[in-house]
């Protein structure tokens, strides 16, 4: 078939059909003269562009898993995870960035969810569009975009010093927590916004208030979807290091939380010090506590992802 | 009714409820705290800043050497380190980023698809630091066998891997818009008798423009942002340079070396991460609104 | 006959005006409901029928650009006055959708959620039990109480959105072209239902059904564009309608 303008051979071009292999371009209107050869060419280095692109990205990706993942994989070991880092890195463990994380996690967890959750669930179901939700909007959208950093800034001034709390967990945990609260309300209320709305006007019709309609027919409905987004969103936050620096975490760290109060160091941290020396021996160290980090990050999203699949909605 | 089986309504009851609501009233306030604290502590610790070093000297002079005598607070420096390092991250990552689009939104098939989409969910899940030690083991000793004279600290490397950071980001960004140019635009094309690669080229490409646009931006915002990476990568070198295989110092790796070390509160190192802090913040804040601009203003509505 | 039935009509709407932003889409609307009857609102698609309906509960407030002039009466009172508790009064009237829309937990609490957060006091399993045979339900559903709402046929399930209002005792059942989204089969067993319930409930029912309306209904109401066109017995207005255009409506010339 003729590719320009869609005719058999055997229509337009005599030649072809006696058995000449090569059809010619029948070109009607002068005018038009077609490349036709070379817009194939192009074509080609086209497509061949844009699957270098793809095959650069995963090849990349696996690049970095295997380097540091055959770097990090000798030291992976069950003193690793017991001992407290050390000058001597054969003696050097993680123990104290995993507690610390574990700490951290567990605070943010909660006070993330319950200041997120429950501003999604205000501004979602709860109230009227006004002057004062619109205000609030805005801030949200803002706050999405600040780098991370700032919000290190933010807990150093606010958290640390004018409340009085120090470096302790406590601080670091309501810092990640403002960090992420702006991702949970927006995936919350995405999440609240996928509940069909018949649901609603049969509880309404029952005579049920708005928030006893939430309570007991929306917000379950959501928490397939609110769960996903808090668990990436916790993810993102225990990866974090540069909010914790400006806290103050500490680099180096030889013993576990005990209250929210304590001072601490967490696996990023930890991670970031090890990385900065310049003995090698300490960046095989790194890689295998990355290891432990992206192993522990990617649980977070394969449980995401199993939640989504079991529970979800399409929107 | 039968009344005897039906309560009032106890005023008690819908008390609670009220409150209730309230409480989470509350709760949605934290986020407009949130922001007014941001503002408040930039701005105060800014305030504290400029009663000591003159605001000419801030924005108008190039050395940057704050902490030792004698010292200087030009702010120039760190401004050229981050933005060598955004540009050159963007530069890598805009056509592939674009690229990888093109190839998901218009070429791709369901297998190719669906193992596209969770490498760039990992790629964007990965944190930071790890990608901060991947340029400074891998990277740059990869880069030093092909520019020899390159300096243990350099910004390239901090670019490289940035752009893989910001890669999913522009992919996602840029494949959602082009998704949303309707199909008739397209077959309005194929009918004139195009190719597939010149229908995308010239005509589905330039439709998506604005949200193309908003996704570049939108990267920028994030790299200039970025702090473990350009810290361990890129080095604590402020310096006014255009040459990447030197090391510089990002204004985001300077607020945390100062927060590495002891620096006591009330002096104006403390209070100097603070005034950079605001300028970054004006920055990526003027970034994002730009692109939200863009796309309220630009994107066409398919209706 | 019908004056005296209508002497104190159950729901009562006068010079009511309804409006969605600018657009005037009920006119001057004046008609009354008699308690213990059954009365069909029919009419082409968008002549303002749901809207009415929807109204006499107020669900409407929930569409941000609805407003409207004018009163609707409920026992007498307007139920649009300000020291009304909406929530309370939308438990005296009931209202059965036209998609089925059970709630997803289990048949019983279906059942007995509305009247838990109302103050119910009385036995929840009595309750089930009587609102499900009201809904000619019961004999069907009976040994699967605890599963899901959702797991019942679509006619099924409307019947259990009809047993979830019955079992709040309500004095007006409101019903938006409830078999609309069912089959036949289904929609017979609804009319027959209509039939078992109008001795204890006053009901309204909107259908695009004629053939429906005739069969289950008492009172007809033929709306056309906003305006009531025509309110009477249901057997006068399909056999001698007083209006051209009801009769036009009734054999089929438009809508």
């Amino acid at each position: 078939m003729n590719p320009i303008d869609g005719t058999l051979d055997s229509q337009s071009n005599p030649a072809a059909v006696a058995g000449n292999t090569q059809p010619e371009p029948v070109i009607r209107n002068p005018l038009f003269q077609n490349p036709i050869a070379r817009r194939v060419l192009k074509e080609r280095i086209f497509y061949g562009a844009i699957l270098a692109a793809t095959v650069l990205a995963l090849g990349f990706l696996f690049y970095l898993l295997f380097s540091i993942g055959s770097q990090g994989w000798e030291h992976l070991s069950w003193d690793f995870f017991t001992n407290f880092p050390s000058r001597f890195p054969r003696k050097a463990g993680f123990k104290s960035a995993i507690y610390g994380t574990a700490w951290l996690g567990g605070l943010t967890l909660f006070f993330s969810v319950s200041l997120g959750v429950g501003a999604a669930l205000y501004l979602q179901e709860l109230s009227n569009r006004n002057r004062f939700t619109n205000w609030i909007e805005i801030s949200i959208a803002t706050l999405a975009g600040v780098p991370s950093i700032i919000y290190g800034m933010l807990g150093l001034g606010i958290f640390v010093r004018f409340m009085g709390l120090g470096r302790s967990v406590l601080a670091g945990a309501l810092t990640l927590s403002l960090l992420i609260i702006p991702v949970i309300i927006i995936a919350s209320r995405e999440a609240l916004k996928s509940v069909p709305d018949n649901m609603r006007m049969a509880a309404f019709a029952l005579g049920a208030t708005k928030w006893q309609t939430v309570r007991d027919h929306v917000l379950p409905a959501a928490v397939p979807g609110i769960a996903t987004g808090v668990i990436l969103a916790m993810a993102r936050a225990m990866g974090e290091a540069a909010p914790l620096i400006l806290l103050g975490a500490l680099t180096y760290v030889a013993f576990v939380p005990e209250s929210p109060m304590d001072s601490f160091t967490a696996m990023p941290i930890q991670i970031f010090n090890w990385t900065s020396r310049p003995q090698e021996a300490f960046h095989n160290l790194a890689s295998t506590g990355i290891i432990v980090l992206l192993g522990f990050l990617m649980i977070c999203n394969s449980l995401a992802i199993v939640i989504r699949m079991r529970w979800g909605r399409k929107p | 009714m039968t009344s005897q089986l039906w309560a009032k309504i106890s005023p008690w009851q819908r008390w609670r409820e009220r409150m209730v609501v309230r409480g989470l009233a509350f709760t949605a306030m934290v986020s407009i705290f949130t922001t007014a604290a941001i503002i408040f502590i930039l701005g105060e610790e800014s305030f504290q800043f400029f009663t000591q070093v003159s605001v000419k000297e801030f924005f108008f002079t190039t050395t940057w050497a704050p902490l030792f005598e004698p010292r200087f607070f030009g702010i120039w420096p760190l401004i050229n380190g981050t933005l060598i390092i955004a540009v050159g991250s963007i530069v890598f990552s805009l056509p592939v980023g674009l690229g990888i689009a093109i190839y998901t939104s218009e070429y791709a098939t369901g297998w190719w698809q669906k193992v596209l989409k969770p490498v760039l969910e990992i790629l964007a899940g990965i944190p930071s630091v790890v990608y901060g030690f991947f340029a400074l083991t891998e990277v740059t000793p990869f880069l030093q066998k092909i520019f020899p004279n390159i300096e243990v600290f350099n910004a390239l490397s901090a670019s490289i891997v940035i752009a893989i950071m910001i890669l999913p980001t522009i992919a996602s960004i840029c494949d959602d818009s082009l998704r949303a140019i309707p199909k008739a635009v397209r077959d309005g094309a194929y009918a004139l008798g195009t190719r597939k690669s010149e229908v995308t080229l010239h005509i589905v490409v330039p439709a998506a423009l604005s949200g193309i646009l908003a996704s570049f931006i939108l990267a920028f915002s994030r790299a200039i942002g970025e702090t473990m990476a350009v810290t361990l990568a890129a080095g604590a070198t402020p310096q006014l340079t255009l040459n990447p295989l030197v090391g510089v110092q990002a204004m985001t790796a300077y607020i945390a070396q100062v927060s590495l070390g002891d620096v006591a509160h009330g002096t104006v190192e403390y209070q100097s991460i603070f005034a950079v802090g605001l300028v970054l913040f004006v920055m990526t804040l003027g970034m994002n609104l730009l692109s939200q601009f863009i796309v309220k203003r630009y994107a066409r509505k398919y209706e | 006959m019908m004056t005296q039935k209508f002497t104190s009509p159950i729901l009562e709407a006068r010079n009511l005006n309804l409006y969605y932003g600018q657009k005037k889409v009920v006119k001057n609307l004046n008609m009354k409901i008699a308690k213990k009857t059954v009365t069909a609102m029919i009419g082409p698609s968008g002549c303002g029928k749901s809207t009415i309906l929807r109204s006499f509960n107020r669900m409407n407030d929930f569409i941000d650009s609805f407003s409207h002039e004018g009163e609707i009466l409920f026992e007498g009172s307007d139920i649009y006055h300000s020291k009304i508790d909406v929530t309370e009064f939308r438990r005296r009237i009931g209202m059965v959708f036209q998609k089925p829309n059970p709630f997803s937990s289990s048949i019983a609490k279906n059942i007995t959620w509305g009247p838990k957060i109302n103050g119910y006091k009385g036995d929840f399993n009595e309750l089930i039990e009587t609102s499900l045979r009201k809904a000619s339900l019961w004999d069907e559903v009976k040994d699967k109480l605890n599963d899901s709402g959702l797991a019942l046929s679509g006619g099924q399930q409307q019947r259990l959105c009809i047993a979830r209002a019955v079992a709040m005792d309500p004095e007006v059942i409101l019903m938006d072209e409830p078999c609309s989204a069912l089959d036949p089969a289904s929609t017979l067993a609804i009319e027959d239902l209509i039939h078992d319930l109008k001795e204890h409930y006053t009901i309204v029912i909107v259908t695009h059904n004629m053939q429906q309306a005739a069969r289950v209904s008492e009172y007809t109401a033929f709306m056309y564009n906003g305006d009531l066109v025509e309110f009477g017995p249901t057997t006068k207005l399909f056999s001698t309608p007083d209006e051209k255009l009801t009769r036009d409506y009734i054999v089929g010339r438009f809508g």
